[in-house]
């Protein structure tokens, strides 16, 4: 089967600086994978690529069998993308900006599609208020509904839980997790909480310094790490501790 | 392809003009939302109007060439200001996206720039209109002057404007594009550059020889020009406005390409997720 995005050889550089340094992964039909790293490792720029936002320096992207850099009209109106760092204007109502994505997408009945996301994310009572009068997580919810207008097959997700309280994260996560298995969805998501991608997450992309580093389910890294958490393989791959199966544990880690 | 996406979607040209009019009706909530918005339309082409009014009632008093063209100010005030709110309309919708941040979700959508700039042309149009109806109204009423009695040549003069306009709104946003929004006051104050050669207030002769030619490279000058041979000699210029025409070509073509590259250098150089300052 062609994966759902496949990425070869992917690189960014900016004037000398190497962002994204020779990465190549893909993403099976229907799989939910993470992609990880600390802080500049290149996952931002790595989504802006896979979005066609951004154009690599070399490298090529295919998404839903399409090369994102040169024909990625033919596949933008089935991806979406979520990210806390990209709000919806403030001055448009919640409904109003919900609409004009559903049509930007193409969606055929707009406002049917509107009040169906309104019904499942609980956000009928927020669809006559101005998007820059939400707390954070109704804008989560809000983007996450603008995300899933147009029915998309091919999902991008960066944080999608930040800066949620414990609830709401979980109620989103839940949603992904229901959205994956009505429709099959592929996701790709980038997060800094560690419970959520061994939660969500069938396989785990670690960048560091704009390389892929290391890579496996979330069972295969912490077996390789010989780590119980996700959070203690990140902190592993970001301080460059090397991968040992026989690795001491953490020192806030119980030994069993 | 999912059988659920197809099922709900618009497809070919049908989803382009969707697309434009789902812009539109962007821009149209933000106006419509916002009285301040909707009031500064009017603002300004209003207090042009009874300014230039007023000095145009003193001036016909001492001046028997504009005794003879009476309302030849306020035309050209009323025509001056179609063409800034022509460029102006253009650009700050462009500048609205920036503000909120939203040109990353605008373009991974399925929108194309092309049918963006379409948007914020037909826009530009709707908030041109609405300001320049309400600023001829008010010299109807205070100077019964009526720029609506220039006839079809009016809707002539109004392309062309509307047309320079939006060339040189592409080529402001295309800077603000690349230089970031620490270039925004561009959009009021770039066009200004151009009044004294336009020629608005008076004939392009009474510039320095020098800068004729340059005055001549605008079509705003063809217009005023015109404008001015319709109301004081009654005869309609056509070379003027074949001219005037040909310029504006010139001018959204180098405007779209401006834009264009802009753009293309945005999405080299990460702008269009990073937008600010």
């Amino acid at each position: 089967m062609t994966p759902a995005l496949e990425v070869r050889n992917l690189t960014k550089s900016f004037g000398t600086v190497r962002a994204v340094d020779d990465v190549s992964f893909s993403v099976p039909s229907g799989a939910t994978v993470a992609l990880l790293g600390g802080n500049g490792a290149g996952k931002t720029t790595t989504i802006s690529m896979l979005l066609g936002l951004l154009l690599p320096t070399s490298g090529a992207v295919r998404a839903l069998g399409h090369d994102l850099v040169r024909d990625r009209y033919a596949v933008l109106h089935r991806m979406n993308f979520s990210s806390p760092y990209v709000e919806l204007p403030h001055r448009l109502t919640v409904g109003q900006n919900l609409i004009v994505y559903a049509e930007l997408y193409g969606v055929s009945d707009a406002k049917g599609r509107v009040a169906e996301l309104a019904d499942r994310l609980h956000i009928a009572d927020l669809l006559d208020r101005p998007a820059g009068k939400l707390s954070a997580g109704q804008k989560t919810r809000v983007a996450l509904a603008k995300a899933l207008v147009n029915h998309p097959d091919l999902l991008l997700l960066d944080e999608p839980t930040a800066s949620l309280d414990p609830d709401t994260g979980d109620w989103v996560r839940r949603y992904l997790e229901e959205y994956r298995a009505d429709t099959g969805a592929t996701m790709l998501l980038a997060s800094h909480n560690m419970a959520e991608v061994e939660r969500l997450c069938d396989s785990v992309l670690m960048l560091r310094a704009g390389k892929i580093v290391d890579q496996g389910s979330p069972a295969e890294l912490l077996a390789k790490y010989g780590r119980r958490t996700m959070e203690d393989v990140f902190l592993d791959i970001a301080r460059d501790r090397r991968a040992e199966p026989e690795a001491e544990p953490a020192s806030d880690e119980v030994p069993a | 392809m999912s059988v659920t996406t197809e099922m709900h979607r618009v497809t070919g040209p049908a989803a382009s003009a969707r697309r434009i009019a789902a812009m539109v009706r962007r821009y149209w909530y933000l106006i419509r939302g916002s009285w301040p918005r909707l009031a500064e339309l009017a603002y300004w082409p209003t207090v042009q109007m009874i300014l230039w009014g007023l000095v145009s009632q003193f001036f016909m008093t001492q001046s028997s060439w504009l005794a003879q063209a009476g309302g030849v100010l306020i035309a050209g005030v009323l025509l001056w200001d179609l063409l800034f709110r022509g460029q102006i309309g253009f650009t700050i919708c462009f500048l609205e996206e920036m503000w909120s941040r939203n040109l990353g979700h605008l373009f991974v959508s399925p929108l194309r720039p092309w049918e963006l700039v379409v948007a914020l042309i037909t826009m530009s149009a709707i908030r041109t209109v609405l300001g320049g109806v309400f600023a001829a109204v008010i010299a109807i009423l205070l100077y019964e002057f009526s720029i609506f009695d220039l006839g079809l040549p009016l809707l002539a003069f109004f392309l062309v404007l509307m047309g320079m306009g939006w060339g040189i709104g592409m080529v402001i946003t295309a800077i603000v594009l690349r230089a970031g929004l620490g270039a925004e006051s561009l959009a009021w104050v770039a066009m200004f550059a151009l009044a004294p050669i336009s020629a608005v207030y008076y004939p392009v002769e009474t510039l320095p020889e020098a800068v004729r030619w340059l005055a001549w490279l605008t079509p705003s000058a063809h217009v005023f020009e015109g404008m001015r041979a319709l109301m004081v000699e009654g005869v309609f210029r056509w070379d003027l406005l074949g001219r005037a025409l040909l310029l504006d070509v010139v001018y959204l073509g180098i405007g779209a390409a401006t834009f264009a590259w802009a753009f293309a250098k945005a999405r080299e150089e990460g702008k269009l997720l990073q937008t600010g300052e």
